[in-house]
């Protein structure tokens, strides 16, 4: 049995190791274009601020993949004949598959905005961006990133931790503010004027200047101002890296559809992670899910269905974590997700530094944010999973506590807050 | 642009990806921070000035301006140049940074480290040391403390006790700025800082000067492989000292009870990065080199065999020592002489001081605790196996981007735990506490669990 992988992202990755458990003799090949090893890609900026050197980004040593006996092929994916079962390679001719996995992961948004071809103008997502990123920093004094989400943030913290100014483009009103609720969203942009960035809400991109010799020197916004730069991140979301099925029978949508065995329509072709689309029949939206755990979770899946074992993909009680600077955040369950009937118990410190929300909706609890305080994800999980009553949840939170030990008592804290709150 | 991810081929392996060179120039460094850099400057000169002779040598003024000023200025520094940024862990430029990188100026630096314990060790007459109590040169800059904690004149024993406090304060200044926003990592500068100025320099200093025997009293057997040799339990029991017998009830307290039950309790940390005078100077000292720990399995497999060989010999040859001291004439005359003696230069000078210490800048800063110390290797295998410590991983919050393997001065692979979502429970864990601390996801956690059964 021959199965090919594309992509070797943490969805791919974890789809061959699965797969290796489960057929100790099956022939696995992971064929990636971007890079030959599998590497973390939330670490690509650690590389860039020289925390770590990019093979400390690797989960797994070098030699580990020989011992798993699962080939890597460091190519690119150019066309898919799913009739006679093969792929074409750049560089290294065609080749036949059993059973093909598309993991090929998402690729940043661009919304045709004028001059974003212009040297000087890049995404971020993958290390050829990250080499660009150290070409175009040579020339760069001043930067603005276009889009205020995660990648944004990540690309302007690079940049300014080797000196350079930047400036964000935040088309709403508060930082990241369609995922955090206001208080946590203020924080944030509380955490990037202390950190020496400059942020403007409530303005768009409107065009990128030309310096008349084919490079970006500055952008005008939509309220009519120019900024002077020498480069410009655009950062304003990620979509599914689907171009490669297009003129292919693979359906696709938004991203690669999948029912829940995350098989696509062609026989024998799954799609996992950042570039599937999951379809829900009953519900008004599909649903594509683009972060790290889910792509694990998705080539687990996915690897069971391809073993020949029944597994259908159930997402479970969501979760995220991510770092401002030096905010911590972490989020579980449903935190400002547009739902109805909710409301939400809120303590933040009188240093707004950090701060705990527990939402619930009729007496139970849907979901926890934290901001500089840490939550142990299984406790969470299990509370949001039983809809357990906020008042067993507030008499019980010290067992949700992650912070490290010495830590001042946050959990009491929001404890008496909400007695006075609560208790009439 | 989009095509760009296409076409741009290179290879990521030789590519290497260095220091970013934008067109900035750097914020120059504030006034505050220069006038500390130049108290440094002037204390490292008036030291220099000292050693070469002059008036002040040996004298209390020529302490303070020499190693004071030295130790004053630098600490300040460390404060000043990191006091502007918001409290938080600070990795910036480390992996391409010469000095801490394993560059010219690393080597430079472990040339320097490993001189100086050669000299100390085998050429002290080149710091001015003199058995006959008359010392000159470096030696002689800290004459003045060592008359009056010692009562006699400095040697070179004296003269690395105030090295080694002296350089873990102004590093443990560092250390509590850079971790100044996690009080465990506080906690642990003070207490390392407590253990090594009162318990391992200024009391074992006072206890000669009043007529007592000398002794580390953070120190354990087989660390200090002989504070339960035969030659010392004897001096120190049937000695004129009357605190002879106490220090050994110490000793052996602390070696045969506390560690047992204290590992029980709270892991291997209490002593490695709590207590003990080497754990204390890797925290501070080495800290800057701690990336450096080889993490690859080559490395666990050295590291197995020669702690647990070192465990091995300072048993036997604590062994052999106590039968030939009750037994008598079953070895060769001077053969246990001679065993404490290879012993001493093979692992207590080669291995824990010049390789140990003066190594960090290229094997990180816990070379000696991962791959020699017998003491370690009993606290591993205590909390191995009867700890209560543990460190929890978060569910699924890991995304493996191996901060904390990177940071992991014990060489611990963390995140192929992390990223698996189990506990971590290894025999090397020094408890430090900085995976935690460096995690950006807040995926671990240093726990004493209730019992030492559900770790894993
Ligand atoms: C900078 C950054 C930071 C992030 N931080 C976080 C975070 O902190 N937490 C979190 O949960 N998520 C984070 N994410 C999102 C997370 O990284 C993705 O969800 C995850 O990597 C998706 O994994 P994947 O395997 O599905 O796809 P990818 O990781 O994108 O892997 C797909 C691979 O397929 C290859 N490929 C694509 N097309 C072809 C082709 N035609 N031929 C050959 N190879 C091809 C690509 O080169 C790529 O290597 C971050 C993303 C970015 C860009
Ligand atoms: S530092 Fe945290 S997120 Fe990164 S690999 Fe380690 S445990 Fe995982």
């Amino acid at each position: 049995m021959d199965i090919v992988i594309i992509g070797n992202g943490i969805t791919g990755i974890t789809a061959a190791l699965r797969l290796r458990q489960k057929q100790p003799d099956w022939n696995i090949a992971v064929i990636s274009g971007e890079s030959t090893f599998h590497y973390s890609r939330p670490a690509l900026m650690y590389i860039f601020m020289g925390h770590e050197t990019y093979q400390e980004t690797k989960p797994y040593p070098d030699s580990f993949w020989a011992e798993q006996r699962i080939e890597l092929l460091r190519d690119w994916v150019t066309g898919i004949d799913t009739e006679a079962a093969s792929i074409e390679l750049k560089n290294s001719g065609t080749r036949r598959y059993d059973k093909l996995l598309i993991a090929t992961g998402s690729k940043p948004n661009m919304f045709g905005w004028p001059g974003q071809e212009l040297a000087g103008v890049q995404g971020f997502y993958g290390l050829q961006d990250l080499a660009l990123l150290y070409e175009n920093v040579k020339t760069t004094r001043d930067a603005v990133i276009v889009g205020g989400g995660l990648i944004g943030l990540e690309l302007g913290e690079m940049l300014h931790s080797v000196g350079v100014h930047v400036t964000f483009l935040i088309r709403e009103a508060n930082y990241w503010s369609n995922v955090l609720p206001l208080e946590e969203s203020k924080m944030v942009v509380r955490a990037l004027e202390r950190g020496g960035f400059k942020a403007i809400y409530s303005t768009s991109l409107q065009e990128i200047v030309d310096d008349g010799n084919g490079r970006c020197c500055a952008v005008l916004t939509d309220k009519g101002e120019r900024i002077e730069t020498q480069f410009v991140g655009l950062t304003a979301g990620v979509s599914p890296r689907i171009e490669l099925f297009e003129e292919t029978p693979i359906e696709t949508g938004r991203g690669v559809l999948v029912d829940s065995s995350l098989r696509t329509n062609v026989h024998n072709v799954f799609a996992a992670g950042d570039c599937a689309e999951h379809k829900r029949p009953g519900q008004p939206r599909n649903l594509l899910e683009q972060v790290w755990y889910t792509g694990k979770y998705q080539g687990e899946v996915a690897a069971d269905v391809m073993a020949g074992e029944e597994h259908s993909y159930q997402p479970g009680i969501w979760h995220n974590s991510a770092k401002f600077l030096e905010l911590e955040y972490q989020t579980y369950g449903r935190v400002n997700m547009g739902d109805s009937g909710t409301s939400d118990l809120y303590w933040e410190h009188p240093d707004g530094e950090r701060s705990i929300r527990i939402v619930h909706k009729g007496g139970r609890v849907v979901g926890f944010n934290l901001m500089g305080i840490r939550f142990r994800h299984k406790v969470c999980e299990a509370w949001l999973k039983d809809e357990r009553k906020l008042e067993d949840v507030l008499n019980d939170l010290h067992a949700a506590a992650f912070d490290p030990e010495f830590f001042p008592d946050y959990v009491a804290a929001l404890k008496a807050q909400s007695i006075r709150a609560y208790v009439k | 642009m989009s095509s760009q991810l296409f076409e741009y081929e290179f290879d990521e392996e030789a590519l290497g990806f260095g220091k970013p060179e934008p067109q900035v120039t750097l914020a120059k460094p504030t006034g505050l921070t220069r006038l500390f850099q130049g108290i440094t400057l002037l204390g490292s000169i008036l030291l220099l000035a000292q050693i070469a002779g002059s008036a002040f040598t040996g004298t209390w003024i020529g302490f303070l301006i020499g190693p004071g000023l030295l130790t004053l200025g630098s600490a300040l520094y460390f404060w000043s140049s990191m006091k502007d940024r918001p409290p938080g862990i600070n990795h910036d430029g480390i992996r391409y940074n010469g000095w801490l990188a394993r560059g010219g100026g690393g080597y430079l630096l472990a040339l320097l480290l490993t001189g100086l314990y050669v000299l100390i060790y085998w050429f002290p007459q080149y710091l001015g040391h003199s058995a006959e109590g008359n010392p000159t040169g470096l030696v002689r800059v800290v004459q003045a403390p060592a008359l009056l904690l010692t009562g006699g004149p400095a040697g070179r024993w004296f003269l690395y006790g105030v090295l080694y406090s002296f350089v873990m304060l102004a590093m443990g200044v560092r250390m509590w700025m850079k971790y100044r926003h996690n009080r465990y990592e506080k906690l642990r500068t003070l207490s390392v800082l407590f253990f090594q100025f009162v318990f391992a320099w200024t009391l074992p200093n006072l206890l000669v000067k009043w007529g007592q025997p000398y002794m580390e009293l953070n120190g354990v057997w087989p660390l200090k492989q002989d504070y339960l040799w035969p030659t010392k339990v004897s001096e120190l029991w049937n000695g004129d000292a009357s605190l002879g017998p106490v220090m050994i009830v110490w000793a052996g307290l602390i070696a045969l009870v506390g560690t047992p039950v204290l590992t029980y309790f709270y892991g291997k940390r209490w002593y490695c990065s709590w207590v003990c005078g080497c754990g204390g100077l890797a925290e501070t000292l080495g800290d800057p080199w701690r990336q450096l720990s080889d993490k690859s399995e080559r490395a666990l497999k050295i590291e197995h065999i020669t702690i647990y060989s070192v465990l091995g010999i300072v048993l036997l040859v604590t062994g052999v020592l106590w039968v030939d001291h009750l037994a008598g004439g079953i070895f060769p005359e001077n053969f246990g002489g001679a065993l404490k003696h290879y012993y001493g230069f093979a692992i207590g000078s080669v291995f824990s001081g010049v390789v140990g210490v003066g190594f960090y800048p290229i094997l990180g800063s816990r070379v000696w605790c991962r791959f020699g110390c017998p003491q370690a290797a009993i606290l591993g295998i205590l909390q191995r196996f009867f700890s209560r410590f543990r460190i929890t991983t978060n569910g699924g919050q890991c995304i493996s981007c191996g901060n904390c393997s990177t940071y992991c001065e014990m060489g611990i692979d963390v995140r192929a735990y992390a990223q698996k979502g189990e506990n971590i429970v290894r025999a090397s864990c020094v408890g430090c506490g900085v995976c935690a601390a460096a995690c950006p996801r807040g995926v671990l956690k240093l726990e004493n669990g209730s019992t030492h059964l559900e770790r894993l």
